[in-house]
């Protein structure tokens, strides 16, 4: 992105450092101001300044490394949590990437600024030998910022793939004893199992002795899914519950059978309504005919 | 999750007898737990640690097992190795059969806790002995149910 | 050294009711096994309950006991029903491969009764199982 600071400036790190600590006050008033900030913390204008404060010590903490491009400098680290909520904050309120990364650029602009000021009480120190040096370490800055921003993200989107899974498989309690899971869309292998656990866990929690797992809205099986059906009965089963499977369409019958897998052990029905009559019934059954003692 | 060098998270544990089995368990069980392992996850971990401790007393005549926590970068992980000292697994791919046991079991040991876990690795000393190795990882990878 | 016979067998009237409290090691098991093949047999019972919802796992060397007792309570003419199984134990066994096709399951004690014609009373309970 950008290169160190030329070897004519070896010093201008230090004069940086110095420049940003010197003035650490007036950029704080200034950043509150900003966009970035405002929308931040809303709460009241000292919050904002107080946080801009942080952010410009840690500046020049960097800027005192000599390290201007080193995303990995330690001067970065007490700053990185704030970078990542006033980031966060930002995005979660609709802004894009790039939309961010103007605001942050902003606090560049508005420090840049400042420097034919600063020029005029300190003239033995080029104030221009600074740009260079700065404009780097706001490119870092920068990076580092979007760098949160996108780890962020991509937590996000694991996170709403999770709740999508538990929302898309939920489980009705039917009746007394009785639940049921309608499937509906494609099954991966994921969701089955978030599929057969969530069913497991409502068998216990409604004390279920019958359990029916609808897949009238399943397009097709694969052969790990259907696996996946026959180790959910089975364990229902080993649970004390009975499972059927209904709504098989006649492609996925034929799929199953293609694939050799044998269904024997698990109670199918046609649909959804023919399942839950054998259910009753089952039902019925036990608590009609017990298997008494000899 | 802290990132503290795995080693500093080695727990060591003999495997000598049968009272040394619900130790190993519970070792693992805890480890799973603060990792943030699921239930299913913890169960799994658990179980196929529990035969394979079983496979060290009663097949290499006895060991070590070792518990180290991982950091990958998806999250959180946990190790857990058998070693012992005995003759050695004469034949490995026979040995992860179902049904294939020559001690007491259901034969379920190897090729059972293979199928409980994200990953499983055999080692065999030239001069005998073998060292069964299984590692989970917490959430986002789904354990390889059926895999 | 435990004390093998820790785990009680309770008779029923006629109905043996095992339940096991917490985790199991080898030899209890082992000892389990026994006691409640001798208790089959010295008291004639025709039905056995396993409740081991207080199981957190149960591994192959275990679920070998539960399927064995079952068996040799079959000789003896008993039938046996395992009670609570927890959703992470039954999830575990099936992958271990291990359905237990010899076993007779219930969600409950009470249901697992029900099935053998026991009524058990619960207090405040909204059902009542008829003999």
């Amino acid at each position: 992105m950008t290169d160190g600071p030329p070897d004519s400036g070896l010093s201008s790190p230090d004069a940086l450092s110095a420049f940003l600590r010197r003035r650490s006050e007036q950029i704080a008033q200034r950043w509150a101001d900003l966009p970035l900030f405002q929308a931040v913390f809303t709460v009241t204008r000292d919050e904002a300044v107080e946080a801009s404060h942080a952010v410009v010590a840690s500046l020049a903490d960097v800027a005192a490394g000599g390290r201007l491009d080193d995303l990995e400098a330690a001067g970065f680290l007490p700053v990185r949590r704030q970078l990542i909520a006033m980031s966060g904050s930002r995005s979660r309120s609709g802004l894009s990437l790039a939309q961010v990364d103007r605001e942050f650029g902003a606090l560049r602009d508005a420090v840049l600024d400042m420097l034919p000021l600063d020029q005029a009480g300190q003239d033995e120190r080029g104030g221009d030998d600074l740009r260079l040096p700065l404009a780097t370490l706001f490119g870092t800055l920068r990076v580092v910022v979007v760098e949160t921003m996108l780890q962020e993200n991509q937590e996000v989107v694991l996170r709403q793939r999770q709740q999508l899974l538990e929302m898309t498989t939920p489980v009705i309690k039917l009746w007394d004893r009785l639940v049921a899971v309608p499937l509906i869309g494609m099954l991966d292998s994921a969701r089955s199992q978030v599929v057969m656990e969530n069913l497991l866990e409502a068998i216990v929690e409604h004390n279920a002795t019958v359990a029916i797992l609808d897949i009238t809205g399943v397009p097709t099986v694969d052969s790990l899914v259907a696996q996946h059906l026959m180790k959910t009965v089975a364990s229902a089963r080993l649970m004390g519950a009975e499972c059927v499977i209904s709504g098989i369409r006649p492609a996925i019958a034929q799929t199953i059978v293609q694939l050799g897998l044998d269904l024997g052990h698990v109670t199918t029905r046609a649909t959804l309504a023919d399942a839950l009559e054998w259910a009753m019934d089952q039902r019925g059954r036990r608590d009609r005919d017990p298997r008494p003692l000899g | 999750m802290t990132s503290v060098p795995e080693r500093a998270e080695a727990v060591r544990l003999p495997i000598r007898g049968d009272g040394d089995l619900t130790a190993v368990r519970h070792q693992v069980r805890a480890l799973a737990r603060e990792l943030g392992f699921g239930l299913v996850q913890q169960t799994k971990i658990v179980t196929a640690a529990s035969e394979l401790a079983r496979n060290t007393l009663l097949h290499g005549g006895g060991g070590e097992v070792e518990v180290v926590r991982l950091e990958g970068p998806s999250g959180p992980g946990l190790r857990v190795s058998f070693t012992d000292s005995g003759p050695g697994i004469p034949d490995v791919e026979r040995a992860l059969q179902d049904g294939f046991s020559t001690a007491n079991g259901l034969g379920m040991g190897l090729g059972g806790a293979k199928r409980l876990v994200q990953e499983f690795g055999i080692e065999q000393a030239p001069g005998g002995g073998a060292r069964v190795t299984i590692a989970s990882w917490a959430v986002s990878r789904p354990a390889g149910f059926g895999a | 050294m435990t004390n093998p016979s820790s785990i009680p067998v309770l008779d029923l009237g006629g109905l043996l009711l095992v339940s096991i409290q917490g985790e199991l090691p080898d030899d209890a098991a082992v000892a389990l096994q026994e006691d409640v093949t001798n208790a089959v047999a010295s008291t004639g019972s025709r039905g056995l309950i396993i409740d081991i919802s207080a199981l957190e796992m149960v591994d192959s060397f275990l679920a070998r006991v539960l399927a064995e007792v079952a068996a040799s309570s079959r000789l003896l003419a008993a039938r046996t029903v395992l009670v609570g199984m927890r959703p992470a134990v039954a999830i575990t066994l099936v992958e271990l491969g291990l359905t237990l096709p010899g076993l007779d399951t219930a969600r409950t004690v009470t249901e697992a009764a029900a099935g053998f014609g026991v009524s058990i009373a619960r207090t405040g309970g909204r059902e009542e199982w008829g003999a």
